[in-house]
């Protein structure tokens, strides 16, 4: 097979989008935390704890989507401390973020260690299987790629729009977006700045957790340490390089997991002349790419990485 | 809720804060040993019993302080010209490849030629690194978080690269490491049956010198001043990318010295577990420090304590070791608040 027909298989397509649905989660959940003002750097950390959340609902005997239930809530919870921190509290934005990757991914080694003491291979659990939609998925390669997908997947296109439309069409979305741009105007509207942002850092956490449990839940069906592998910081690359817009960031995702997909495949091709470690590279040298080429037009919320105090001017 | 700042502090409120930190942190973690079905106080107590209960756990943690001290240092040094390199990692490693590039033998030198001649190529390795992500950051505006992330991960997969190709010890049973570095290329252990070797000796000298730069020079208070207000630095005149630049050799060399240090003194080779995360545990350090050079030193012992400790309460008490991990992150949360509410007090209306 040569290198440009894998393009054109189904099978590359269906591992292209469900590469893609863990970092769609994760994506929107840093670009709503980045839209009201706040740089989270705990997404990695969140996601490992998600992606732990999840698995051990399950494992413990749990329904599927209580997992992803207890994910989520996990998810808020690291991202109200992170909330409380970096807001009325003022902290660095950097420095909590940090620091709460650091708190997540420890907290969650430990928990597994408590849980597990004793196990060299994770237990396994079912995870979500396919949902065929009728008729839709017989269109030939996208139907596979896009309605033969495990629900989770779905939601993530469900979770783009509604982070759209929230942005765009609700006044809810409107004070986000100023939270992020000129807090002082949301504050004169008698609307608490502090409030705005815990809340949707609580949100964006809660969908990056979702992303973490995709990969426990949906992509295997057990739970590694270090798994998250970067994931995280290549979603803050991808909201960068979505210019902050739901719907670039998703395209931007699927063309990241397009690639990642094609670069395993081309390592299968490559057989062996150039080293797998250069493949593994890619994801990572391509998030930099990507925001080497689009730093300058960048347009960042105005108020991104700024504490706000009330009365400040 | 609003905060004030204090025009003067009182002793109360400077050292009730930060001792409020710590015993938020120790509360934390009984109740995870708790959870665990241990005792805390037990398991404190084996905590600082295999961190300074002995000669040997003392050395053992002051050899694990080594590398912290360096990455410490390379943070302290770049967040106070609010440089963020959360790359010290990636730094580590690099400077662990040369040390092994160098120090397997390529250079026929004695020994008081060959070790700075090592150290210099080393740090000048990690300064290069950094420098990629400080260009990047001055020139084009791309936030240097989000690229030395993602070089720690491209640096990993290289290195791993090397082991399982040029640098392969032939004679290492098809395990992905280095070869040993030469005799003339090791740090020397500075007691008898103990593994605490002479890069302690410059840790501490690098911090030191490091106090002295940030203290006692133009640089240092260029970066001081950068990284204080770099609008206003620019007004006064000084040059504030260059001055970013600087920062980011400094540090970029001072996380590379890490590597050097681990491989040169501890493990005499070079493999994929080198560093558990000494270059994240370093901004945990810097923290804790407050950035000051001479108190990252008394940061890392701390850190390599808990962690050499909490290594030996695992052997026999059923908690797991991550109990340390847990321990030095929530640290740092709760000492950079109290450390903020030393200086601010809390308006709730």
């Amino acid at each position: 097979m040569e290198a440009f027909d894998i393009l054109l298989t189904a099978s590359f397509w269906v591992a292209a989008i469900r590469i893609a649905s863990p970092l769609i989660f994760a994506t929107m959940g840093e670009l709503i935390c980045e839209r009201v003002g706040v740089l989270n750097l705990g997404i990695e950390g969140i996601m490992m704890a998600g992606a732990f959340a999840g698995w051990v609902t399950v494992y413990a005997g749990g329904d599927l989507w209580t997992g992803v239930f207890v994910a989520a809530l996990a998810g808020s919870a690291f991202g109200l401390l992170h909330g409380v921190l970096t807001g009325p509290f003022g902290l660095s934005q950097h420095v909590v973020g940090i620091g709460i990757t650091l708190l997540a991914t420890s907290l969650t080694y430990f928990t597994y260690r408590v849980v597990l003491p004793e196990v060299s291979s994770p237990p396994k659990i079912v995870p979500f299987q396919p949902l065929e939609i009728p008729l839709l998925s017989d269109i030939p390669v996208v139907g596979p790629a896009l309605f033969n997908q495990t629900p989770l997947t779905y939601l993530a296109f469900v979770v783009v729009g509604l982070v759209a439309w929230v942005l765009y069409r609700t006044p809810l979305g409107l004070a986000l977006r100023a939270a992020g741009e000129n807090p002082a105007a949301v504050e004169a509207q008698g609307i608490g700045v502090a409030a705005i942002r815990i809340g949707a850092v609580m949100a964006g956490s809660a969908l990056m957790a979702v992303g973490g449990a995709f990969l426990t839940m949906s992509a295997f069906n057990s739970f590694f340490f270090e798994m998250v592998n970067g994931r995280g910081w290549i979603c803050i690359a991808l909201v960068v390089f979505g210019s902050w817009r739901p719907g670039k960031a998703l395209l931007g995702a699927i063309l990241f997991a397009a690639f990642d997909a094609y670069q395993v495949r081309l390592q299968q091709l490559a057989g062996g002349v150039v080293p797998y470690q250069v493949f593994l590279m890619m994801p990572y040298v391509l998030s930099i790419l990507a925001l080497v080429l689009v730093a300058r037009r960048a347009s960042y919320p105005k108020a991104l990485m700024i504490p706000y105090q009330r009365g400040e001017r | 809720m609003r905060l004030e700042p204090i025009p003067s502090r009182s002793l109360v409120r400077t050292f009730g804060w930060p001792a409020g930190a710590v015993l938020a942190t120790v509360v934390f973690a009984s109740l995870l040993v708790l959870t665990a079905g241990a005792s805390p106080f037990n398991v404190f107590a084996l905590v600082a019993k295999g961190a300074a209960g002995s000669r040997f756990a003392l050395f053992e943690t002051l050899t694990r302080a080594t590398p912290l001290i360096f990455t410490g240092l390379a943070v302290a040094v770049a967040f106070r010209a609010r440089l963020w390199n959360i790359g010290a990692e990636g730094q580590l490693y690099v400077g662990a490849v040369v040390t092994v590039v160098l120090g397997t033998g390529a250079l026929p030198l004695p020994a008081a030629i060959l070790i700075p001649l090592v150290m210099l190529a080393v740090a000048a390795a990690g300064a290069l690194l950094l420098l990629g992500p400080a260009t990047l950051k001055t020139r084009f505006g791309v936030d240097e978080v989000v690229t030395t992330l993602l070089l720690n991960f491209i640096v990993i997969l290289f290195v791993s690269m090397l082991l399982e190709g040029v640098l392969k010890d032939p004679m290492g049973l098809g395990w992905p490491q280095s070869e040993r570095v030469v005799a003339e290329a090791q740090l020397p252990r500075l007691a008898r049956g103990m593994r605490l070797h002479f890069g302690f000796v410059l840790a501490l000298a690098a911090a030191l010198a490091t106090w002295v730069v940030m203290k006692k020079t133009a640089f240092g208070y260029e970066m001081r001043a950068v990284g204080h207000n770099a609008e206003a630095a620019r007004f006064a005149g000084i040059p504030v990318n260059r001055v970013l630049m600087k920062t980011a050799l400094l540090s970029g060399g001072l996380a590379a010295l890490a590597g050097f240090s681990e491989v040169a003194g501890l493990k005499g080779n070079l493999t994929l577990d080198l560093s558990p995360g000494f270059g994240y545990s370093g901004i945990v350090v810097a923290m804790l420090a407050m950035l000051n050079p001479l108190g990252v030193v008394a940061a890392a012992i701390f850190v390599a304590g808990i962690f050499v400790g909490a290594d030996a309460m695992s052997r026999t008490a059923a908690v797991p070791s991550y109990i340390a991990d847990v321990l030095v992150a929530t640290a740092l949360l709760t000492m950079v608040t109290a450390i903020m509410l030393t200086r601010y007090r809390v308006r709730w209306r």
